[in-house]
């Protein structure tokens, strides 16, 4: 296992890039430890792949070095690397058995049958794949096939790390479910190095200690799950992360007041001081979790309207209008529901301050 | 137009891949198609496109018979999870081929073109390749290619699976509006709980090429018919424990125990299998019927606003979703809490015997 630095690093895929557009990877820098679970989360487009190549070895970046506990691997490939990756489609051999499919990457480096035997055996317990480890991977289903894809990489000792591309994917709701579990399992059992890249935040936050958001070619946000759900520094974050995401709304300041087209939100002294201060378009956000919506007027309560109330089994997302902006509410399975009206209360807590899409600092 | 299919199988080989779907569809109606890979859905669709015909059984439009009929003679759109465009025609002429087959004239073909690519946001790319746009854009010119038609039938077939998950959410929400204002039929598939409670409208499980069960998806929801729909219909996964009724008591396994209320109370004794949602199962009491279980952590998943906490009970596993975070540590113990009134109640075999919704309705009715 590894401690993996990434020093500077930046990449186009065009010969001569000119402007910062041209990057895939505008500049990354950042350190993670040995035996960390971490997550790089991001929409298509963003770069997360790029990276992982770039962690890998698959790709060459044009600018910065990649080190493995020191030692600089920028120019090596992946064979070299010591690292095992799990694709988005099961890799394995589908006329071998489940043993000669995880036996295969030790065998093929010449280790002993019999360390051989000890490791697959291991390594199908952790998995749940002991049951069948006789059977042909071609009859099993696409959540054993993804566990075999796994094991391929566990079953090595000496991996410096294991990359995971997007590996539930397609694997069905209540499959996911089994297969998250069995990968928080692993790492808590072995404290391997594991980077997952996903789009999927549920993916990400519940596997990753650290999750790095990124956007455009940058990592806008390092965190744990509840620090970029409760403290989103970059709207980006705020929007991606939550479902549905953080609600935006353009405003001025009025002493220690949020000013949205003549309705006046109290801000927090400290928030308040610090948007003074601020340059650029203020911006507040709320997450729809914490936006107060009553039935009735309520002391503070900002009138508003209900445009739809949709009911997701486990809790409601209402869509209210105010002052020509849409909002958006996560209420409670069992909380009143408003009608055609409703008061909105914004917790000064949970009332945020964005300045051209930075949290005001 | 409405449409019906009376008692279709399709057997390929000696495989079966759909038996004894009857369905009725009225015109206007949302219908989601709820089931997992290889439940059948798409095999589903395609009958009642007519790109593929049944192996028994019939298809009506309007009571007419159309079992046999070429799906270019329908009036019938389909969009596929695959994003599916002319890789050589611009995004204006992707959207403009299905007028253009059917000899549309050119002004109307321009006015309906530019109408739908503004619906679904993609009037600025008019002039680009499909190759040069995101899969989110792509699949945005299927769907309006798929609309312009104003086709009677409206297929989907898990449109957004291939997508990201925040641009699944904005599609969801404009699919859902632009569904309203049109009068065809429109049939929805999908694999995710969420997805199907969010499009609403009537809802039909599938499993297996056989219909578990029909109904308001809302209703179907709070009263799965057999813990089979609960487990499809569900995520995270439903939790079920073994439950003795005794008397006036219920028995969760050797040492939880509590009385008889709301809908449980006319239960008579037997052995049954109880089944709670996680977002039912607290970290805390939330009333004084609740029912305290002292189980085991297994995992604690941050999920960011919430925790989804793994335990085991009495040999079953369970999962809890609280909002806020529980960093819970593997091995501890803990008590969780549930009402007894948000219990589903199934048989030994599995079928529904009472639900907290069911009971409600009752109650108000009676």
């Amino acid at each position: 296992m590894a401690r993996i630095e990434l020093n500077e690093i930046a990449h186009s895929y065009i010969a001569n890039p000119k402007h910062e557009s041209d990057y895939a990877l505008k500049r990354i820098h950042d350190e993670w430890e040995d035996g960390g679970a971490y997550a790089l989360l991001g929409p298509s487009g963003c770069g997360k792949t790029t990276l992982l190549n770039v962690i890998s070895g698959l790709l060459t970046p044009s600018k910065g070095r990649v080190l493995y506990d020191g030692k600089d691997v920028t120019d090596l490939p992946p064979e070299k690397r010591n690292i095992a990756q799990v694709f988005q489609f099961p890799v394995l051999y589908d006329t071998m058995s489940v043993y000669n499919n995880l036996a295969f990457p030790l065998r093929n480096r010449g280790i002993q049958e019999d360390e051989v035997k000890k490791r697959v055996l291991e390594v199908a317990e952790i998995l749940d794949l002991a049951p069948f480890i006789n059977r042909r991977a071609a009859g099993l289903g696409a959540d054993a096939k993804q566990k075999i894809s796994l094991g391929r990489g566990l079953v090595r000792s000496d991996v410096a790390a294991i990359l995971f591309d997007e590996p539930l994917t397609v694997i069905d709701p209540h499959l996911k479910w089994h297969l998250r579990r069995k990968l928080k399992e692993v790492h808590d059992q072995l404290k391997l190095t594991l980077i997952y890249v996903t789009h999927d935040q549920v993916e990400a936050l519940t596997f990753a200690d650290q999750v790095m958001v990124m956007y455009e070619g940058e990592i806008v946000q390092v965190g744990t799950p509840q620090e970029l759900f409760e403290n989103p520094k970059h709207k980006f974050v705020g929007y991606f992360i939550g479902s549905p995401g953080m609600n935006f709304l353009s405003c001025t300041l009025d002493g220690n007041k949020a000013r949205v087209d003549g309705a006046g939100i109290e801000l927090d002294d400290d928030t308040a001081a610090l948007g003074v201060k601020a340059e650029g378009e203020l911006e507040l956000g709320i997450r729809p979790m914490y936006l107060e919506v009553y039935p009735k007027a309520v002391d503070g309560g900002i009138p508003a309207s209900v445009k739809t109330v949709e009911d997701q089994g486990s809790f409601k997302i209402v869509t209210v209008h105010l002052a020509g902006h849409t909002l958006r509410a996560r209420l409670p399975e069992g909380q009143a529901v408003p009608g055609n009206e409703a008061w909105l209360r914004f917790p000064t807590r949970w009332t945020k301050l964005f300045a051209d899409g930075h949290l005001v600092k | 137009m409405g449409l019906t299919l009376q008692n279709v199988d399709k057997l390929v080989g000696r495989e079966i891949y759909l038996k004894d779907i009857s369905l009725a569809f009225e015109r206007g109606s949302r219908n989601v198609i709820l089931g997992r890979t290889l439940a059948g859905k798409t095999s589903l669709l395609r009958i009642m496109a007519g790109i593929d015909r049944p192996t028994h059984g019939k298809i009506l439009i309007d009571g007419h018979d159309v079992t046999g009929v070429s799906v270019r003679k329908r009036s019938v759109a389909m969009v596929y999870q695959q994003f599916i465009n002319y890789p050589s025609l611009n995004v204006y002429k992707n959207i403009a081929s299905p007028l253009k087959v059917s000899g549309v004239h050119k002004n109307e073909i321009d006015r309906r073109v530019r109408e739908t690519a503004e619906m679904l946001h993609i009037e600025d790319l008019l002039d680009r390749l499909p190759a040069e746009l995101s899969g989110g854009q792509q699949q945005r010119i299927a769907i309006a290619r798929a609309l312009v038609k104003d086709a009677q039938l409206l297929l989907l077939d898990e449109p957004l699976v291939n997508l990201d998950y925040k641009l699944r959410e904005e599609l969801r929400i404009e699919l859902q509006e632009i569904f309203e204002q049109r009068e065809a039929v429109v049939v929805y598939t999908t694999t995710e709980p969420t997805e199907a409670l969010m499009l609403g409208g009537n809802v039909v499980l599938l499993d297996e090429g056989r219909i578990l069960q029909t109904g308001l998806t809302h209703e179907v929801y709070h009263n799965p018919a057999t813990t089979k729909v609960a487990e499809v219909f569900s995520d995270p996964p439903i939790n079920y424990l073994a439950c003795a009724i005794r008397g006036q008591k219920a028995c969760l396994g050797e040492v939880t125990e509590f009385p008889l209320t709301s809908h449980l109370k006319s239960l008579p004794a037997a052995q049954y299998l109880f089944g709670v949602r996680s977002n039912h199962l607290s970290l805390q009491r939330n009333s004084a019927e609740d029912t305290e279980i002292h189980s085991k952590v297994e995992l604690a998943e941050i999920n960011g606003s919430e925790t989804f906490i793994h335990v085991q009970y009495d040999n079953s596993r369970l999962v809890v979703q609280a909002d806020g975070v529980h960093p819970h540590r593997i091995g501890t113990e803990i008590s969780i809490y549930v009402n007894p009134s948000s219990f589903f109640v199934f048989d030994e075999t599995g079928v529904l015997v009472s639900s907290p919704a069911r009971y409600n309705l009752e109650k108000r009715s009676g």
